[in-house]
């Protein structure tokens, strides 16, 4: 059976002073109806930019290629911008993470709201006043009716994040993708805005697309996890036995520098930094930092089977390896 | 919002009062006895000198011809014209719609221009087109407007004779005026061929007045709009899948007005300036062209009057410019 997204072979490459950029290195990234996938990793790890290619959002400097990009049977690379924004914001909605800034403040709740349900859904006035007072209902916003003409200033991040939830739902989006959407909000917001927009999911039966470099938030809410770094997927698992067996390095360093997971007096962290346009290494990415890393790392990479997580290393954590691993990283 | 519209008008009080001090004493600085001007060729004796600066107070101490200044003002007296001894307050309404006219004309070309160029530039960032504009505008920015205001003259009345020289109208025309601006009487007129002529005697003088503040226009509404078009919520209009028509024109525009509503306040004490010179190349019969003409002549109530009107205008646009920020950004409304 085909899948709701399916995305194969993306590399994207920016083009910049200093050359080309590659801020995605050919990732797959599938997704089904009622799926929740996680795609975690450090800032710069090309998490978001893959999404933005697949809203085709990104900027003019910015040069894709796939091999296939496809969402519900239609190929994203080949159709024309027109076609594009009957897909976006109606069959695939986006949420981004600073929702404060992620509204027009010059218009008010309701207008951008509304906007939306005319340029899809094409109601009457009276019904688009109807259906947008539902949706602020249905995210949990008290006195929808009032709220309606507040300007995004007069709510807070937690608010704000509520209504841009009720604007992408607003067309019943197959497919949401939520863009760090937390990541700005209070701690106590966190988990509120997190469980509604799961409930909805199950409710409407949504793909979900959840991009956050917060395991904390992977482990509670996603069904499968793929773990980037440096713009390459280095791993990807079923949330239980991510956690369980984590099976590339990069993945098991990140899982042992929780705060929750530390047992000693200091919290452990991965030495280096992420290789930027300049040092970028041979051949494993992740090689400088890692420290079951071999002279082989510098001069190949080989991906791993399902079995192993997919994982992109020469030399795959298993079980019985991370009792050891574990105090070392 | 009433407290800010208050509080602002309580402002303009002592701005007011200083711009009073800088005309009364700076038409006092200049140059020259005002009786000796009046008196032309011919001299005066000695005593009817005395006695005319008596007539006039200009022997008296200048604070105290300050004071009695400002006590006529109060009461509406901008006094009278030591020339043509009518008050200076009718010449004023009489000559300001020539400017009203011109300057509105040529704000008129400054938006409709200014602002489409700025939003083309911005969304075609760096192309071309982009660098076209941006590099015309440097050019009518720097350009003296004399030189600019000769030369489409040379152009347009000397070799095509496509316009006239100078003047409002052409002198064939002749009818009643109800409202001072000539478009709108001479459409009302309903003689044929005469908002023609009105139109083309009006089109060289405006564009001559609209290069600056259409150059700054269109540069301001480029930068905002650079500015705008990276913010999140462009993005999020994007992602909706609005039509880029509507995230520019709607979603983008909105916001970047702000900075450039201030530039288009701020443009007005520019065409004020700017229809000084403008009026005198053209011969417009406007407030400039009466400014220059009384500065010539020293007559003093004339060149203070005028300019504590003009400062009064452009002090009353500000305020009203503050106000509109209100109606774009709710966020300024509502704190």
């Amino acid at each position: 059976m085909k899948k709701l997204l399916d995305i194969k072979n993306l590399s994207i490459d920016f083009q910049t002073a200093g050359g080309l950029f590659r801020a995605v290195d050919q990732i797959d990234i599938t997704c089904d109806s009622g799926e929740v996938l996680a795609i975690v990793g450090e800032s710069g790890s090309g998490k978001s930019v893959a999404m933005l290619a697949l809203m085709g959002l990104l900027p003019w400097n910015a040069k894709v290629s796939a091999e296939l990009m496809q969402f519900d049977s239609k190929n994203m690379l080949a159709i024309s911008k027109k076609e594009r924004r009957k897909i976006i914001g109606k069959h695939i909605g986006m949420i981004f993470q600073e929702p404060m800034s992620s509204l027009n403040p010059c218009f008010t709740v309701g207008f951008q709201i509304v906007e939306t349900l005319k340029l899809h859904l094409g109601l009457n006035r009276a019904q688009r006043r109807k259906k947008a007072i539902e949706l602020l209902e249905l995210v949990g916003i008290p006195a929808p009716e009032t709220r309606l003409n507040a300007f995004p200033h007069q709510l807070s991040g937690g608010m704000c994040q509520r209504v841009m939830i009720a604007m992408v739902l607003a067309s019943n989006p197959k497919l949401l993708i939520a863009d760090e959407p937390t990541t700005a909000l209070d701690v106590t917001i966190q988990a509120q805005i997190l469980n509604l927009l799961l409930s909805l999911q199950k409710e409407k039966n949504m793909a979900l697309i959840l991009i956050t470099h917060d395991m904390g938030v992977v482990a509670e809410t996603a069904d499968r996890v793929q773990v980037q770094y440096a713009g390459q997927k280095v791993e990807e698992q079923k949330v239980e036995s991510l956690f369980q067996t984590p099976h590339h390095p990069y993945t098991l360093a990140l899982l042992s520098s929780l705060p929750e997971r530390a047992d000693g007096r200091k919290l452990p962290s991965i030495a280096g930094l992420v290789p930027g346009q300049f040092d970028r290494p041979p051949a494993c990415l992740f090689a400088p930092r890692c420290s079951f890393a071999t002279s082989l790392c510098n001069k190949e990479v080989k991906k791993q089977s399902n079995l192993l997580g997919q994982a992109l290393c020469n030399f795959p954590v298993t079980y019985t390896q991370q009792k050891n691993a574990g105090a070392k990283a | 919002m009433l407290g800010f519209i208050l509080r602002r008008v309580g402002l303009l009080v002592p701005t007011f009062l200083g711009i009073t001090i800088i005309t009364f004493g700076f038409v006092r600085v200049l140059p020259g006895d005002p009786v000796l001007l009046m008196a032309g060729e011919r001299g005066l004796t000695p005593e009817r000198h005395q006695q005319l600066l008596e007539e006039f107070g200009f022997n008296r101490p200048i604070w105290q011809q300050y004071i009695e200044y400002l006590g006529d003002l109060l009461t509406g007296d901008f006094g009278n014209s030591f020339i043509t001894k009518k008050p200076v307050l009718d010449e004023f309404f009489t000559l300001f719609p020539a400017t009203i006219e011109l300057s509105l004309c040529a704000m008129l070309i400054a938006i409709a221009f200014g602002i489409p160029a700025g939003i083309i530039a911005a969304s075609k960032r760096g192309s071309i087109l982009d660098q076209s504009i941006m590099g015309v505008s440097l050019v009518g920015y720097s350009m003296p407007i004399f030189w600019w205001g000769l030369l489409l003259i040379i152009v347009f009345s000397g070799w095509l004779g496509w316009t006239p020289v100078s003047g409002r109208i052409s002198l064939v025309f002749f009818f009643q005026i109800k409202t001072g601006f000539m478009l709108i009487d001479s459409l009302l007129s309903g003689q044929k061929g005469a908002f023609q002529s009105a139109l083309s005697h009006i089109i060289l003088p405006a564009i001559v007045l609209a290069t600056i503040p259409l150059a700054v226009i269109a540069r301001q509404t480029r930068s905002a709009m650079l500015e705008v078009l990276g913010e999140d919520y462009v993005r999020t209009a994007k992602a909706k899948g609005l039509p880029s028509r509507r995230v520019i024109g709607i979603h983008a525009l909105r916001n970047a007005m702000i900075p450039v509503i201030t530039v288009i306040g701020l443009s007005v004490g520019t065409l004020l300036a700017g229809a000084i010179l403008t009026e005198t190349i053209f011969s417009w019969p406007g407030i400039g062209k009466w400014m220059v003409d009384s500065i010539s002549r020293r007559d003093y109530q004339v060149v203070q009057g005028g300019l504590l009107l003009i400062a009064a205008i452009v002090m009353t646009v500000n305020l009203l410019v503050d106000m509109t920020y209100g109606l774009i950004n709710p966020r300024i409304r509502h704190n």
